[in-house]
Order: C-alpha cells, then sequence, then structure tokens
C-alpha cells in the first residue's frame, strides 16, 4: 500500500482537507469507527429509514415550493395546476403526500422500538427527548403543511385545531385570534403557516436530528439486549459486541431502504389517497368558509390524541379539560426515562407485567386512533374513556409496576 | 423477522375506506379507465348536458383529447361550445353570482369531483333523480336531498317515482320510507343503456379528476420492477458482507 502514487494522491488532497476541516475524523467517528452493537434486528431500521424520510420531504418539498401559491385565492388551484400541468408535479406532490404519512409510520416503530428495549433508559435520557422535541416538530409540521392545499379539510381541520387554543382559560380567544391573524381561517393564516412549514420548523427539526444522532454517537446505541457494549471492550479499546456502523450496518440499511421504497411506491403509484386516510375525500373541495363538512376528521396519525381530546367531558362549559388531557398524553412522554423503574433495560428480561402492560398499551394506541375518525358519541365516547384511562394508567403507574415485575437475569454479552 | 414484516406491511395498509355518505346505499360504478371508447362517450354527455352550468376548470380541452384517444380537430368540432382555443380549460360563461340566483347555490366546478364525492356516489346521484313537486324544478334525489339541480338527463332516463312501504319505527308508530324508484314514463334510453350511459359519463369525470391515473399505474409497476431487482443486489451484498460475523 504505502508508496503507491493513488495513496499520496489521496492523501495529498485529504490532508489538505483534514488539516483545515475534520473531515476524516467526522467520517470515522460517525460512521467508519462508530461501533454498533452487533444484533440489531428488524426494529432497528427505523432510525434511517426517518433520517431518509426527511431528506425525501425536504426535496420534495423544494420543488413543490417552486410552483405553490400560498394565497388563499390560489393556493388550492395550484395545488391542482401542479398535479396537471407541472412536468412530473403529480409525482413530486404524491411523494410529499405519501412521505408525509410515511414519516409519523417510520416514527412510531422507531419509538415503540425504544419501548422495546429501554433505548431511553439512563445513560439515554437526552436522547429520547431530543426525539421527542423532534416528534413535537414532526406534528407541528403536519399540521402547518396540511392547511396549504387549501381544501375543505384542510380548513375546517385547522379551525379546529386553532380553536382548541381558545378554551385556554382567559387569554384563549385573544390567543387564537393571535394565530390565526384574523377572525377566521383566512389568507394571513395561511401566509403564516406556509412560512412555518417550509423554513421555521424544517430549520429546527434538522438541528434536532443532528442533536439526536450526536447525542446518541456519544454514548453508543443500545441494543436488543440492553447490554451496555462499552463495557466489554478488548485490547484495542474495541466494544467485543461492536462493529463498524460503515461498512456493515449501511450496507444493512440499504436493504431496509429498498424494502422500505417498496412499500412507499406502492402507496404513491397505485394507491395515493390510501382509502381516504393519506389524503381525505373532502380535500378535493376548495376550503368554503361558509359551509361546515358534516364530518372533520384530522388525518389518521393525530386521530389518537383527537381521541383523548373528545373523551375528556368538559367542566362547566369549558372544553379545556379535553385539550389539557392532549397536551399531557404528548408530555408524559417526555418523562418516560424517569418512569421506568425496572433493573434491566430490554423486554428480553422484563417480566410479564411489562409485556401484558406494553401490550395492551399498543391495543389501546390503534384503538384510539381508530376512534379519532369516528364521531364521538355513545359507544365510541365510552370506549376512548376507557382507552384515555389505560393511555395515562400506562405510564403513571410504571414506576410502581416496573419494580414489582419479576426480571430475569441479563447476559454479559449480547445474544444472537 | 417475517413475522414483524408482515406487521409493519399491516401497520402500512390501513385498508378500510372512510364511509362516504351515511347509511345509503351506493351503486357500484366499476369504470374502466382503459376504456377509450367509454371515455369517448362520457366526454361526449359531459360537454352536452354538464358543461353549460358547471365547469371544469382544471381540465385542458388538448390533454382530454391526447389522452382519451381524440384528434384536437375533432374535439375543436363537436366538444367546444364554450371556449374557442383548443389549449384552454374547461370554463363557462355563466356567472357563479346568476346561477346562485337561478339555482339556489352555484353549480360545483367538476374537476375533482369524482375524488371528493367518489364515484360510486356520483353514478348512484346522476340515476336516483324522482318526481317532487315540493322542489322548485319538481325533482329530488335520493342520495342528495333537496338537491338544487335539474334532472338534466330525463329525456334519456324518462321520469321516475317513488315507491314508499311501511314499516314499524323504533318508537312503535308505522312509517313511510321509500323503497325504491319505478319508471312512470320510459325515455330515449332503456334502463339498461342509461346505466351504461352514466358508467361512461363517470367514467369520464373519474380521469377529469385525476388526468394521470393510468400513467402513473404503468409507471409503478417499473419502478417496483427496478426495486424488485435492486433488493436483490442489496442483500447479496449485505450476505456478503456480514458472513465473517458471528
Amino acid at each position: 500500500m504505502a508508496g503507491s502514487n493513488q495513496d499520496k494522491w489521496q492523501g495529498g488532497i485529504l490532508g489538505w482537507v483534514d488539516s483545515r476541516f475534520p473531515l476524516s475524523s467526522l467520517w470515522n467517528e460517525h460512521l467508519a469507527k462508530y461501533y454498533a452493537p452487533k444484533n440489531f434486528n428488524f426494529w432497528y431500521f427505523f432510525g434511517s429509514l426517518a433520517l431518509l424520510v426527511l431528506v425525501i420531504q425536504i426535496v420534495s418539498g423544494i420543488f413543490l415550493t417552486m410552483n405553490f401559491k400560498p394565497d388563499g385565492e390560489r393556493a388550492f388551484a395550484a395545488v391542482e395546476y401542479i398535479m396537471r400541468d407541472v412536468e412530473w408535479g403529480w409525482l413530486i406532490r404524491y411523494i410529499h403526500s405519501t412521505g408525509a404519512s410515511a414519516f409519523f409510520v417510520v416514527v412510531y416503530l422507531h419509538m415503540f422500538r425504544a419501548l422495546l428495549y429501554g433505548s431511553y433508559r439512563q445513560p439515554r435520557e437526552l436522547i429520547w427527548i431530543f426525539g421527542m422535541l423532534i416528534y413535537l416538530c414532526l406534528m407541528a409540521e403536519a399540521f402547518f403543511g396540511y392547511l396549504l392545499p387549501w381544501g375543505q379539510m384542510s380548513y375546517w381541520g385547522a379551525q379546529v385545531i386553532i380553536n382548541l387554543f381558545a378554551a385556554v382559560p382567559i387569554i384563549g380567544d385573544d390567543l387564537s385570534l393571535w394565530i390565526r391573524g384574523d377572525f377566521v381561517v383566512a389568507d394571513a393564516t395561511l401566509n403564516r403557516f406556509f412560512a412555518f412549514h417550509v423554513i421555521a420548523v424544517p430549520l429546527v427539526l434538522v438541528g434536532l436530528v443532528a442533536a439526536h444522532i450526536m447525542a446518541l454517537h456519544e454514548v453508543g446505541s443500545n441494543n436488543p439486549d440492553g447490554v451496555e457494549i462499552k463495557k466489554n471492550k478488548d485490547e484495542n479499546g474495541i466494544p467485543r459486541d461492536g462493529i463498524p456502523f460503515h461498512p456493515y450496518y449501511t450496507v444493512k440499511d440499504i436493504v431496509g431502504v429498498v424494502v422500505f421504497l417498496m412499500i412507499f411506491s406502492y402507496v404513491v403509484f397505485f394507491n395515493p389517497e390510501m382509502g381516504g386516510y393519506f389524503l381525505e375525500p373532502p380535500n378535493f373541495e376548495p376550503a368554503n368558509p361558509l359551509k361546515t363538512p358534516d364530518h372533520i376528521a384530522p388525518v389518521w396519525y393525530f386521530t389518537p390524541f383527537y381521541a383523548i381530546l373528545r373523551a375528556v367531558p368538559s367542566i362547566a362549559g369549558s372544553a379545556f379539560p379535553g385539550v389539557a388531557a392532549m397536551g399531557l398524553a404528548v408530555v408524559i412522554l417526555f418523562f418516560l426515562p424517569w418512569l421506568d423503574r425496572s433493573p434491566v433495560k430490554s423486554i428480553r428480561y422484563k417480566g410479564p407485567i411489562f409485556k401484558i402492560a406494553l401490550a395492551l398499551f399498543v391495543i389501546c394506541f390503534v384503538v384510539l386512533g381508530w376512534l379519532g375518525t369516528k364521531p364521538a358519541e355513545g359507544l365510541y365516547t365510552l370506549m376512548a374513556q376507557i382507552g384515555t384511562v389505560y393511555y395515562f394508567a400506562f405510564f403513571l403507574l410504571m414506576p410502581i409496576y416496573t419494580k414489582l415485575d419479576k426480571t430475569k437475569p441479563v447476559p454479559e454479552r449480547v445474544t444472537h | 423477522m417475517k413475522k414483524t414484516l408482515l406487521a409493519f406491511v399491516f401497520a402500512l395498509l390501513p385498508g378500510l375506506t372512510l364511509a362516504a355518505g351515511g347509511n345509503i346505499h351506493l351503486d357500484k360504478a366499476d369504470v374502466d379507465l382503459s376504456n377509450q371508447q367509454s371515455l369517448q362517450r362520457g366526454a361526449k354527455l359531459f360537454v352536452n348536458y354538464c358543461l353549460s352550468c358547471h365547469s371544469a376548470q382544471f381540465q385542458r380541452y388538448n390533454r382530454m383529447a391526447r389522452d382519451i384517444g381524440l384528434t384536437d380537430a375533432q374535439v375543436i368540432d363537436n366538444m367546444m361550445f364554450a371556449s374557442d382555443k383548443v389549449g384552454e380549460t374547461m370554463t363557462i360563461a355563466m356567472k357563479p353570482t346568476d346561477a346562485a340566483n337561478w339555482f339556489g347555490a352555484p353549480p360545483p366546478d367538476l374537476s375533482l369531483t369524482a375524488r371528493s364525492r367518489g364515484e360510486d356516489w356520483l353514478y348512484t346521484y346522476l340515476r336516483t333523480f324522482y318526481q317532487d313537486e315540493s322542489r322548485p324544478f319538481g325533482v329530488n334525489n335520493v342520495v342528495f336531498d333537496k338537491v338544487g339541480m335539474p334532472n338534466v338527463l330525463w329525456e334519456l332516463q324518462g321520469i321516475q317515482k317513488p315507491v314508499y312501504k311501511t314499516v314499524v319505527g323504533e318508537d312503535g308508530h308505522e312509517h313511510e320510507v321509500m323503497d325504491g324508484l319505478e319508471l312512470v314514463q320510459e325515455g330515449k334510453l332503456t334502463p339498461a343503456e342509461f346505466d351504461q350511459a352514466i358508467r361512461d359519463l363517470v367514467t369520464f369525470m373519474s380521469y377529469v379528476s385525476e388526468p394521470i391515473q393510468l400513467e402513473r399505474k404503468r409507471l409503478g409497476w417499473w419502478v417496483l420492477g427496478f426495486l424488485a431487482i435492486l433488493f436483490v443486489f442489496a442483500y447479496f451484498l449485505k450476505k456478503e458482507y456480514w458472513k465473517d460475523i458471528h
């Protein structure tokens, strides 16, 4: 190797750059010499997939921005212009609309992975908190973006959500007026939502993603056994159960990316409306401030929280308790690292109580999501109330049941 | 691994469609967008019967010509009553304010109706006008109660009257409910011919609601094919790298 011309050439340019910018050390720190546990399973695909969807959304979003008009009179027609007259505009638009739902699918599965293997536990609390902030940004991003096509569901969905702020005691009315910038959702609202959607929130999002990955690479990845691989290093200081992220996990993640893209492409090319869940039929009707749709339902990724909102009865004519419950349902997730008191991280070594509690939580979350698409009446409301109680009980009782639970001994090294 | 993959696929496929119009039964439209004859017949009905009150403001004449297998000249000669340039969209001369005075509400633009209401809804709606003297135009509709639109297709369909039956409601009293429609005056078309005509019209409206539909599905197979081949390479590349990890 030594002395070949090619090496000198590479060393030359790279050496020049490295003495001015930490290119090689960044590459090594985050890829070639970042040692990840060798026992990652299916659930570990979703982190890199979330990053991929972020890139897809930013790139497709840039091209949409080139052709969109954030104007109450022209926004709806601008989307149809993109769908019909812009070259490949339909593809860019469907990629972006499918990407929004795909982002939540991937992030929900990524968060579920953390629940399975205790990835939020010490020393990874900050990774979890950065992740939760990313999730909050994602919800804001989706909410702002959904107004832009200016269809009936865009308009009335925004109306309903902004009105939630009006339920805040004392300052509520002024607050919602301040958010809308007008007495009803109107051009001013569309303009500010556009600004938030295309620059403000994405900027914060990208910064948080960087912080999330930096925190992860500082402490190292968890794994399905919940074993700290850094506790067992060889004579060179390399974890015995670790393998370099590049090339091992880069080539593995490519397989995940291709499978993901197949499912993604199926939706984009064959089923972009996804039965009315990804693109809602009423949104193909232009926004009409004088005509309230029969049934206003948020997009599927918000429906669990929407069900919680409607499950809580109003007190003295104020809907604030429901709004507060919905907010708390998200806030409580931030405290997860301190609610789980189990001596072990991974579900593999946790006892039956946690396993049952988690399984019920998944069912509860899915059922709440389904209820959020249904009218709030009779049996549906009762089911949503039971679901809401369980949702909070899962978290609030966690310090108790994780301590009571009978755990299994954790092995020294990762298993295969 | 397989189980979890399947779980992932199901997580992505909420599958069930959202209920469209309460509990009124909708007949299946069964449109076939690859049938150009049907699209052309539907286009003819559309420009003759719909396009004087309703616009399709996002649909260009020349794109329609290209997509449904007609020449620009054919469209200019036979279908352009409302515009004079073939590159224009299907707009109309009627002012929305006038229309609101005449019909109670301005007739909606039809560019996206097949997507917002659904094909089955349109197919049922257009076939279920019935005589109702209490309405301004003497007709009402089964799926759109108190509709402002007259039955512009009555010459083709004929005139329908509702048939009632008596049922005992939850409160123990007897109620009259509509049990169906019967033809009391024949139209130019037989019921089967009329159903086919409406199917053609809905097919055309489905095309108008998303002109790229057929093309995107055709491309989709190529994309999935490419990804399937890429998967084989990606899979074996991963296997090759990982063979010494134990």
